[in-house]
């Protein structure tokens, strides 16, 4: 317990990181997924290939390889971000990926009756999507996006080991000061388990406030 | 294309169908676009090379990564194996009528679901070797798999028997079969059945989940391109065909997976045997689409 407390400060900046980079990637990874989701209904055939490749590629490659291939080989070719934006842009685009699969899901279960009813009263492809589809498509899939909102939790700590010093890398240095693994371990476990709670309460709320009952 | 995105947007009229392809051409400028500063990108470090990628075209490079993707594929099968039986006797303890039971397989899956398999391995890292639990290398990368994948399996194993409709198991214990029976003899050949496409997609989550190998420096693929890179200094061009064969496996798996999807799970030969034979039954509820 000592090997906790003594450096409370240490663990509290590791977690206050994998706060924010679950942050800073949920938003990413929403938006990105809302745009590829739209991408893959679009009525133009390239839109639709587009959306495909994406989500194609980005669900069948590990995330770990795509943060190596982003923090370690593109600096070669002149691109460079500090490591925390390396991390996120790349959790956020791999996350999105599944998050469009979820959205569409979502889109699919809208009733044909009201992509219809909204043609007829003479919306457009964009109209009918953001005015009748999403707003629905997305209430029926709360709890989808939250399972992937816990999986983008989990996979944060990836970042570590490209070096971003969030909660699992912070236990891990922790570690090799103090060895006390049992400790030190349970304790950034116990928190990512808080972690994922709040997020699956949260998702609850949502799902109990904004879910139609069909 | 299904219903629903169809009826998004009719069939194109001569203005919608201009608007077409005046968002075609702009999609395409824009990729193109994107794909010229890449190749600019690339060509002004000088990584375009002819002898930067040259490497590639050899057979001790191939024979280096394809060892690196055998290694994957290793870990990958042991992983599913042994994560895939563990995941059953856990779902089958959370519908056990044991109290005791339901809450330790309960209490497993809900922990390993929510832990980072990053910190796993870093308990069999750090911690295990402390209480002389020392593995070999192979299994620092699977354990850890296995203790998260197993929750994941029990998961998906559990919703495939809980969907599974009532009646099946009432009807096999109105026959007089034991609890036990029904399970093995009923319940989980159907349940099976039906899980097959989310065994497959699992299986392609775990194969990535083996690049981990590269915190544990087990030689699998995305160790391997590593090791290739720090002696060959072709970082990019490394990861890049890295990253290409993961594509090329788990593209497959998926494709596999849906086309199992697609076949109700049978593979090869038996495709809609059953629908063939039979009218589709017609419950109540049930409405035929």
């Amino acid at each position: 317990m000592e090997a906790l407390t003594a450096h409370l400060s240490q663990l509290g900046h590791g977690l206050v990181t994998t706060v924010e980079l679950t942050v800073v990637t949920t938003v990413g990874a929403m938006l990105l997924g809302i745009v590829v989701a739209t991408l893959r209904i679009a009525p133009v055939p390239l839109l639709r290939a587009i959306g495909t490749a994406y989500v194609e590629v980005f669900q069948n490659l590990p995330l770990l390889a795509l943060l190596v291939l982003f923090v370690f080989a593109l600096p070669t070719i002149g691109i460079t971000f500090p490591l925390f934006t390396s991390a996120a842009i790349v959790i956020a685009v791999y996350e999105g990926a599944y998050l469009a699969e979820a959205i569409r899901a979502g889109i699919n279960t809208v009733g044909v009756g009201q992509a219809e009813a909204a043609r007829a009263i003479g919306l457009t492809f964009g109209q009918s999507l953001r005015h009748v589809i999403l707003p629905q498509g997305l209430r029926a899939v709360i709890q989808p996006i939250g399972n992937i909102c816990i999986a983008l939790l989990m996979n944060t700590s990836l970042a570590a080991a490209v070096g971003v010093v969030e909660l699992t890398q912070a236990a891990n240095n922790v570690n090799l000061v103090e060895a006390q693994p049992i400790a030190v371990f349970t304790g950034a476990g116990l928190a990512y388990m808080l972690l994922a709670l709040i997020i699956g309460q949260v998702t609850g709320l949502l799902e109990r406030r904004l879910a139609i009952v069909r | 294309m299904n219903k629903t995105q169809q009826i998004l947007f009719d069939e194109p009229g001569p203005r919608a169908q201009r608007r077409i392809r005046i968002a075609t051409v702009v999609g395409a400028i824009l990729l193109a676009g994107a794909l010229v500063a890449a190749v600019y990108q690339f060509a002004s470090h000088g990584e375009l090379a002819a002898s930067r990628w040259e490497p590639f075209t050899t057979w001790p490079i191939w024979r280096y990564l394809l060892n690196g993707l055998w290694a994957t594929l290793r870990a990958a099968a042991a992983t599913a194996v042994l994560s895939a039986a563990l995941g059953l006797l856990l779902a089958l303890g959370r519908l056990s009528t044991h109290r005791p039971l339901r809450w330790l397989a309960g209490a497993y899956v809900e922990i390993f679901r929510t832990v980072p398999t990053l910190l796993l391995i870093y308990v069999t890292l750090f911690a295990l070797p402390q209480y002389g639990l020392n593995f070999p290398l192979f299994w620092k990368l699977v354990v850890p798999l296995v203790v998260s994948n197993s929750a994941a399996f029990a998961e998906i194993f559990r919703s495939g028997i809980l969907a599974l409709d009532r009646g099946q198991t009432e009807a096999g214990l109105a026959v007089g079969l034991r609890r036990s029976q029904v399970m093995a003899l009923v319940v989980l050949p159907q349940a099976l059945l039906q899980l097959a496409p989310s065994l497959v997609s699992q299986l392609v989550g775990l194969l990535k989940d083996t690049s981990l190998g590269f915190v544990v420096s087990y030689t699998e693929l995305l160790y391997s391109g590593q090791v290739l890179s720090s002696y060959t200094h072709l970082l990019i061009q490394t990861f890049l065909v890295v990253a290409l064969i993961y594509l090329v496996v788990n593209a497959s798996l998926s494709k596999f997976a849906r086309v199992l999807q697609a076949r109700n799970g049978r593979f090869g030969g038996r495709r809609g045997r059953r629908t063939a034979e039979l009218p589709p039954p017609i419950l109540e509820g049930n409405t035929p689409r």
